[in-house]
């Protein structure tokens, strides 16, 4: 089965298509554009205006990538939720048209969901792991439990994208400033005293961020600060996932979200998983940020399971949570 | 001296061991590599000491708890009674309905001993009680601390709460049951912290 997949949650216009073989995603051509706004944090309508501006050129050329014909592709997949109303409405209009043009069936598919499938779906040994979700604004830890993808652990305030985002912009660094931060990072030597906040589970990182901001004002090395808030926050989110994977008695872990492609945290989370004889797992890096090839080969998944979604079923949902999908489509 | 490892935790073993004759277990706070060295010896010690006197108070305060028999700071090891009993994480889907809700309130009544004395657990989580001789022990405050606070409370409630919705979903009702055990037992106002523990889901993404 061919499918096509269209994200539109957040900054990102997606469109991926996939083909199944023997249970595995072979992606076929996965195409990303994404809006940067010249100031500032996104502007959701700005955004959507962005994805439509690309959104049917986008397509085109993901189906000449894929060396594929239009009347090929069996499925229509879209991002329902969560994310940006604009955003996702513009990606699900653009499905519902593609749909119906093509006459085949639709499926709205939960993004955060999407993230962890495509770890299962393209990595070989990756089977049942607890997933580490960082972008934006996601900071999940999800795991498979009692027939529901499951939150074990998140954030209680800002995802950590967002306060990188947060703290990068008050020191004028240009969105996405999370690269900009890890090179600053790497020329920090001292480490400055920060918040730790974990909850059982769960992590907060506003009083960190407010913290980080005043030792600047103090006149503290930006490099330095860098470096303190990777260390902590990152030694946090690590700390949780492991704090996971024992509670849920896995032995492996993935990584997702545009903030995985942070090389400080991949090494954490890798070092924790080899000190517990577990197995450590990232996908590429464009299949590890928002992209369509992971909605088109969820969108399959459910409806090789037997769901199926009407037109008028498909409404986006903005707090669309991980753990009122039904999965249908594992045992 | 020959170290059976009973249990590995996310951050600590536990140690068969003895003391004075008696059956104990060593708590020991295991270096992680991956962080570096500034916070990984801060965590230790700070969680040792921490944990340590909290499980004291909790006892004084009417808490079933293990009995701690020595700490060791440097170390990260704390000694202490050998609990000889089941994790609530693994019985309670297979109670009758009856036994769950008298375990969940007296689940919600020695919680609310510890709030009374503002002591917060945490990580209150099915993992980390102990069913011995009938009464709810705790284990595991190394995420605790003393806060006289509603939204701390509400907080620390929220843990536990989340943990039922993963871990016994199955069973929607038994954080309703804790709550009435709650109710009974808090000195102070249990409405507000329960009204907190909702704000607190709705602060959290998509609620």
């Amino acid at each position: 089965m061919i499918s096509l997949g269209i994200e539109g949650t957040a900054h990102s216009i997606g469109i991926g298509i996939i083909q199944d073989v023997k249970g595995k995603c072979n992606v076929l051509s996965n195409n990303i554009k994404t809006y940067s706004p010249e100031k500032g944090g996104i502007h959701p309508r700005e955004a959507a205006n962005h994805h439509a501006a690309y959104i049917a050129d986008l397509i085109g050329e993901s189906v000449k990538k894929a060396q594929v014909d239009f009347s090929d592709i069996d499925l229509v997949s879209f991002s329902q939720g969560p994310g940006l109303g604009p955003c996702l409405r513009t990606a699900a209009t653009a499905a519902r048209a593609l749909a119906l043009a093509l006459d085949k069936p639709i499926m709205g598919v939960n993004h955060c969901v999407a993230h962890l499938e495509i770890g299962k779906g393209t990595i070989d040994d990756c089977k049942d792991p607890v997933l580490l979700y960082v972008s934006g604004a996601n900071t999940q830890v999800i795991a498979f439990a009692e027939g529901k993808y499951r939150v074990f652990g998140e954030t209680l305030d800002v995802g950590i994208g967002n306060c990188l985002d947060k703290f990068g912009i008050s020191m004028g660094m240009e969105f996405p400033c999370g690269p900009k931060i890890e090179e600053l990072a790497k020329k920090g030597q001292k480490y400055l005293k920060l918040p730790y906040s974990i909850k059982g589970m769960d992590i907060a990182f506003s009083g960190l961020l407010t913290a980080a901001e005043q030792y600047v004002r103090k006149g503290k090395k930006l490099e330095d600060t860098c470096f303190s808030i990777q260390e902590t926050t990152f030694a946090a989110l690590t700390e949780v996932t492991e704090r996971a994977m024992a509670h849920t008695e896995k032995n492996e872990v993935l990584l997702g979200g545009g903030v995985a492609s942070n090389k400080r945290l991949r090494d954490m989370v890798k070092t924790m998983a080899q000190e517990r004889d577990a197995s450590f797992f990232v996908p590429s890096k464009d299949l590890c940020i928002d992209n369509g090839a992971m909605i088109a080969w969820l969108g399959f998944l459910m409806y090789n399971s037997g769901i199926r979604m009407s037109i008028e079923e498909s409404v986006i949902d903005q707090r669309f949570r991980t753990d009122m999908v039904d999965v249908t489509w594992r045992e | 001296m020959n170290k059976q490892i009973i249990y590995r935790g996310a951050e600590a073993e536990i140690c068969l061991s003895h003391y004075l004759g008696e059956k104990a277990v060593q708590k020991r706070r295991v270096p992680k590599s991956y962080r570096i060295k500034e916070i990984d010896s801060f965590l230790i010690s700070f969680r040792t000491k921490g944990e340590a006197k909290l499980i004291s108070e909790a006892r004084l305060h009417g808490v079933s708890v293990p009995i701690i028999y020595d700490v060791n700071l440097k170390e990260g090891v704390i000694t202490m009674q050998y609990l000889e009993g089941k994790r609530i994480k693994d019985i309670l889907n297979n109670l009758d309905e009856k036994e769950r809700k008298r375990i969940c309130d007296m689940i919600g009544k020695s919680i609310a001993k510890l709030h009374n004395n503002d002591i917060i657990h945490g990580d209150i989580t099915t993992s980390n009680m102990i069913l011995l001789d009938d009464r709810i022990h705790f284990i595991d405050f190394g995420l605790g601390s003393k806060n006289g606070e509603i939204e701390t409370k509400g907080v620390d409630l929220h843990v536990l709460m989340e943990a039922f919705e993963s871990t016994h979903s199955r069973h929607p009702d038994c954080f309703n049951y804790v709550l009435e055990g709650y109710k009974k037992e808090f000195n102070g106002n249990a409405g507000a912290v329960i009204k907190k523990i909702e704000d607190i889901v709705k602060r959290g993404r998509y609620r």
